[in-house]
């Protein structure tokens, strides 16, 4: 069963991420490298996201398409990036979540099984 | 396997339509879930449940129910993992609160969808979409059907005691009224509670919140007046407790002590259990309360623990000493009516009238319980 695990932050935080000087933010990158190397062998995607002030939404208007500057999900808090997984079940999937090291919130979705071949 | 049922229960129509029904079921599961490791006892296991939904429905079958649950039929073992399984994925923590409430009560207890709706004064429609919502997503997300592993043990029994207790008190506070017309939570929680301790013999918790909960049904009738109004435990008739029920709570909680894994339904249960030995509201042991009370801030540091804290030291230590401990809840619990009302007999104790009627009105503005509401206006005068 495939889930994709998406990283949630505050807002907050995100900015506090950012402006982080370049040393203290590799340091911060330590404990989330070896979530990935723990976990790698079930990992079978994902990306970190770049900030929220570099997403474009294209909104939909009566079917005609309208390029907007920022992020469509509104509210206090940003997806950072996210992680497609492959695993049992559910409570795996929730086992790697209750594992992320940055805090924040992580947020559990499994992706539609169409009942096609493994690509 | 309509044999066994049939020896359980002496019964052989009923037994014959339980297996029936069993069948039903399978040809309507086991196409889209696949067939079980072993349909036998897959079926056993439904009809079974089947029956016990059928007793609990009618209570002329109430002694039946007893043979049932006492009958020794093969596999057993496997039928009371079976149960666990259920009650684990009824309260898996990726379901909302209520969903864990509404499927517990239907596929564990055997409600229908209409008493669960009359108990929770809601329609039918809105219980059996929560009940459909929640078969989906475990169906879609794959909560899987399993007793967790020993490691996640703690929290998920801490998530379904909590769905019991929840249960439980729904029901248990109820006003006399209301109760006329809802079915008896209390009853049901209780029931679901001793099934988690005949699987799990071994967990204190789940025989501390069975105490707890046979503590508080012991003392439900006097409750309540004759007119329905609400009695204080100060005020209760004591020899209107249920002695029986009592003797076996504590017997329950002895059971829990001696495995030494103190928890929170275990510390509440030897509160009540404290106010039950009392003969008389005057002869409480505020010292041991306020102790127990002193063991739960540690495990659960809660403004709400605090404030029952607060209440019995009351008793021990005055009005005067306790009133700035309550004061220092407020930012916590000023939209707690029980906050304001233990306020309000602080300043009334100090002579402080005019503050207490303010705390009081607060208090009233607060719960929509009618025989609170009743309680707190009796006081107002």
């Amino acid at each position: 069963m495939k889930y994709v695990l998406l990283f949630g932050e505050t807002k907050e935080r995100a900015k506090q991420w950012e402006s982080m000087p370049e040393a203290q933010r590799q340091a911060a990158y330590a404990p989330i490298n070896q979530w990935f190397e723990k976990y790698g062998s079930k990992i079978t995607g994902g990306h970190e996201l770049q900030p929220e002030r570099t997403a474009t939404t294209v909104k939909f208007n009566n079917g005609k398409p309208v390029v907007t500057d920022g992020p469509f999900i509104e509210g206090k808090e940003s997806i950072g990036g996210y992680a497609e997984v492959t695993v049992a079940d559910l409570d795996e999937a929730i086992e790697m979540a209750k594992g992320w090291p940055t805090g924040g919130l992580v947020e559990v979705r499994p992706v539609v099984d169409r009942g096609e071949p493994q690509r | 396997m309509t044999a066994a049922l049939v020896r359980a229960l002496g019964d052989f129509d009923l037994a014959e339509e339980l297996v029936q029904e069993a069948l039903l079921e399978a040809v309507e599961h086991w196409p889209r879930e696949g067939i079980p490791d072993k349909p036998g006892a897959w079926l056993l296991t439904t009809a079974r449940r089947k029956a016990v939904d059928q007793f609990r429905r009618q209570a002329r079958f109430r002694e039946k129910l007893a043979l049932l649950e006492g009958a020794s039929m093969r596999d057993d073992t496997a039928e009371g993992d079976d149960r666990l399984r259920l009650i684990f994925t009824c309260c898996h923590p990726a379901l909302s609160r209520e969903a864990q409430v509404a499927l517990t009560l239907r596929a564990v207890a055997g409600l229908t969808t209409t008493e669960i709706a009359r108990a929770f004064i809601t329609s039918e429609a809105t219980i059996a979409q929560r009940i459909v919502r929640a078969k989906r997503k475990i169906v879609d997300a794959k909560i899987p059907y399993r007793v967790p592993a020993a490691r996640d043990m703690g929290e998920r029994l801490e998530e379904v005691l909590a769905v019991l207790y929840l249960m439980f008190n729904e029901g248990y506070l109820a006003t006399a009224g209301e109760r006329a017309s809802r079915r008896d939570l209390a009853e049901d929680a209780v029931w679901l509670a001793g099934l988690m301790v005949r699987l799990m013999p071994e967990e204190p918790e789940a025989l501390g919140l069975l105490a707890l909960m046979r503590l508080h049904l012991a003392r439900a009738d006097s409750r309540f007046d004759n007119d329905g109004n609400l009695v204080l435990l100060q005020d209760q008739d004591r020899s209107r407790w249920d002695r029986e029920r009592i003797a076996s709570a504590l017997a329950v909680l002895q059971r829990a002590a001696a495995l030494r894994r103190p928890g929170q339904y275990q510390l509440q249960a030897a509160i009540a259990a404290c106010h039950t030995e009392a003969a008389s509201w005057e002869a409480t042991d505020w010292r041991q309360i306020v102790a127990l009370y002193d063991a739960l801030l540690e495990l659960m540091p809660s403004p709400v623990v605090q404030l029952n804290r607060a209440i019995a030291r009351r008793y021990r230590d005055g009005a005067a000493s306790t009133l700035p401990e309550v004061d220092a809840l407020r930012e916590a619990l000023d939209s707690y009516y029980l906050f304001h009302a233990t306020r309000a007999e602080l300043l009334r104790d100090l002579g402080r009238d005019a503050e207490a009627r303010a705390a009081l009105a607060r208090a009233l503005e607060l719960t929509a319980n009618l025989a609170e509401r009743t309680l707190l206006q009796r006081r107002l005068g």
